[in-house]
């Protein structure tokens, strides 16, 4: 039932003709776009961040194909239940720019009201669930939401992340046991990017394989070639079809690689070697997709210049546009804790009011 | 209105659960045997039969995968209501409860909110040992975001959990097992709900308050009986709801007696008992006349053979009673 990694993109950028339907051109271009955009937002928020203009950032570049992909196989108001990685199925489904960057500042207009650091994104209009800083805990979340899509008899099928880290996780051993056992309306997709932090794939485990788990729950799995776009979105829809036909959850396996550092805390330097990345990215989610959409000859390079000064400029104005913005109003330190306010609550927001008010100079 | 029926805690919680269900057709109820069995204090007894497998169902034996799967059902739109086996057996699921489903809806900004509620029976004197005796209210009573009550009888156990079910907030409802099956009080067969964040002034008395809840409340009970023998007119308050709690209630009443004692079962090194008395110290000072004192458990893990002497009893209330009378 499990295949060891499943490849569709040859390495000259071909594909089998029967895979051409997958992606039409007119998406490929779009998805493509996205890929830049999000290498933009990397570069851009990493310097943002090294001025001091942004708590923290992190980015996923390299790995778009298995974020990217994944969102484009799935339906619009399928929810993701994501980490702090995957950027890219943000802006697949169109979550504004502007809407992303209020969320890093944590101004004003930040739909989170400033109450997570940067990347800890919920956008709720866009069925992207509150991402969390503890890995693993929105596994068992992505089978109770499948388990309830089941129960409402909707279509709606539960897409979760994880890194190949969390697999080690006891929330990720109960929730792919659940989800079988429930035959919830799931999905979990291991990017499996090589690094935990500065911890080796190889110290989580001495399997050669995390897809390989699947058998032990019952349920579908499958190894991937991660930064193969359309291996990734043949096997992602394949198991959503799974899934709302009522056949399982699956467990998806995407080997690919972080080609950046963990986050802005982070330095790779000091546990991998330079030329490691440097293999990484000649064979990385954009040069694939580059070589492929090259080959399908509705790319040329001359035309990627643009496409990079557009994104350049979105990126510029969406900062610009939102680091103008006020923080948030400080009475909402208070909200949203309880549906309502309790009393205690509500005296010690009226004492630092006041306090306020009447602080010595 | 029928007449009421006699109950005992349990018949009232499975009376509330039935009633439940029958009007909100998204609940749903999950966890360990509490389906065909009818969970190991058969709580939910017959539940399953009559709503079905879809709805009150049996889940792998892992408390942190139960609650974190009711999470994301609660996102999905269903409103689940968790069984914890035993409280002592909650903390795999602490990550699950105090992380995520405390913090969603300030997390969120509001956007999402996680309606669902966790039962669990707690405290001792079933001859449990430590595993099966605990009363974990006060790491819950640290987490903003969480909503904690207590029964202290069918009566309260049936009304508290309808009002909490009603509660779009996690709800944590811990069940004082030791008193489950041995209290039996008149229970209306209606609907009816005991609000959350009010406490009860059970008995009015001039002296001294004394404030419990859970099982302790029959413990102050026959404190207060034996106190009375002695010329002492004690007001007992039951707390109900440890997190938000009724402050209002409780002032008003230590504002006319000038003394507090409080009980409570947990260890006495942070526990809820102190939250009462600090700020009852700060907000009524002036009207004390005595130190506030607290009967409780002691600083030790749950004994198994000793736990008589362990647990707060009438006689060491009695005798707290009398010295901060008589202070």
């Amino acid at each position: 039932m499990t295949e060891s990694r499943r490849s569709i993109l040859n390495e000259d950028g071909s594909c089998p003709e029967e895979y051409l339907g997958l992606i039409p051109d007119d998406d490929l271009l779009a998805i493509f776009r996205i890929v830049l955009l999000n290498r933009v937002m990397d570069r851009r928020l990493m310097i943002l961040q090294r001025q001091g203009r942004l708590g923290f950032y992190l980015t996923s570049s390299g790995e778009e194909a298995v974020t990217v992909g994944s969102a484009y196989a799935l339906r619009e108001d399928d929810p993701i239940f994501m980490t702090y990685r995957e950027l890219g199925s943000l802006l697949w489904r169109k979550v504004p720019l502007d809407a992303i960057m209020n969320q890093m500042i944590g101004n004003a207009e930040d739909v989170n009201k400033g109450r997570q650091m940067p990347v800890h994104y919920c956008f709720r209009d866009y069925h992207i669930p509150s991402v969390s800083s503890p890995v693993g805990t929105q596994l068992p979340h992505a089978c109770g939401f499948g388990y309830a899509a089941k129960f409402r008899q909707t279509e709606n099928v539960a897409l979760a992340f994880l890194g190949e880290g969390t697999a080690s996780q006891g929330d990720f051993h109960t929730a792919l046991n659940f989800s079988g056992v429930m035959n919830a309306q799931t999905i979990f997709v291991i990017r499996n990017n090589g690094y935990a932090i500065s911890t080796p794939a190889s110290l989580q485990t001495r399997a050669s394989s995390l897809a390989v788990r699947a058998e032990g729950y019952g349920i579908s799995g499958l190894q991937v070639d991660g930064n193969d776009l359309i291996a990734v979105v043949q096997a992602v829809k394949d198991a959503a079809e799974r899934a709302r036909n009522g056949r399982g959850p699956t467990l998806i396996e995407a080997l690919t690689y972080r080609m950046g550092a963990h986050s802005s805390s982070d330095d790779p330097t000091r546990y991998r070697l330079e030329e490691e990345t440097q293999e990484w990215e000649k064979v990385d989610a954009l040069a694939r997709l580059r070589i492929h959409a090259t080959w399908r000859g509705i790319w040329a390079d001359k035309m990627e210049k643009e496409v990079w000064a557009d994104a350049e400029k979105a990126v510029s104005n969406a900062i610009e546009d939102c680091e103008r913005l006020p923080p948030p109003q400080i009475e909402s330190l208070f909200d949203d804790v309880y549906d309502r306010m309790p009393e205690a609550l509500r005296s010690q927001k009226e004492e630092y009011l006041e306090f306020l008010q009447n602080k010595r100079r | 209105m029928s007449e009421p029926v006699q109950m005992n805690m349990i018949q009232a919680l499975n009376d509330a659960l039935a009633l439940h269900l029958q009007r909100e057709e998204n609940a749903v109820i999950l966890g360990e045997d509490v389906g065909l069995f009818g969970g190991v204090f058969r709580v939910t007894e017959g539940l399953q039969q009559k709503y079905g497998v879809e709805r009150v169902f049996d889940t792998p034996l892992a408390e942190a995968g139960i609650v974190g799967a009711a999470i994301g059902m609660a996102l999905g739109g269903l409103q689940p209501i968790v069984e914890i086996q035993f409280a002592d057996f909650v903390f795999p699921a602490f990550d699950q409860i105090v992380s995520e489903a405390a913090k969603y809806r300030y997390r969120s900004g509001g956007q999402y909110g996680i309606k669902m509620l966790i039962r669990m029976p707690y405290g001792g004197g079933i001859r449990g040992g430590h595993y099966h005796s605990q009363s974990p209210e006060a790491y819950f009573a640290h987490t903003p975001g969480l909503r904690v009550v207590i029964p202290s009888g069918p009566y309260e156990a049936k009304g508290l959990l309808l009002g909490a079910l009603e509660c779009s907030d996690p709800v944590i409802f811990l069940e004082p097992k030791r008193i489950y099956r041995s209290v039996k009080a008149q229970v209306p067969m209606e609907y009816y709900t005991i609000p959350m964040e009010k406490a009860t002034v059970v008995r009015e008395g001039r002296d001294l308050t004394l404030l419990a809840y859970g099982a302790m409340i029959d413990v102050a009970r026959d404190a207060v009986l034996l106190a009375e023998g002695e010329g002492y007119d004690i007001e007992v308050i039951d707390l109900l709801s440890i997190l938000p709690y009724d402050l209002k209630t409780i002032l008003t009443s230590v504002e006319k007696t000038g003394r507090l004692v409080v009980i409570q079962e947990a260890p006495r090194t942070c526990g809820f008992a102190a939250e009462l008395l600090a700020e009852v110290q700060q907000k009524a000072f002036s009207k004390l006349q005595s130190p506030l004192q607290r009967v409780t458990g002691f600083d030790t893990p749950f004994p198994y053979a000793l736990e008589d002497n362990y647990l707060p009893s009438k006689e060491r209330v009695l005798e707290t009673l009398r010295k901060t009378i008589e202070f």
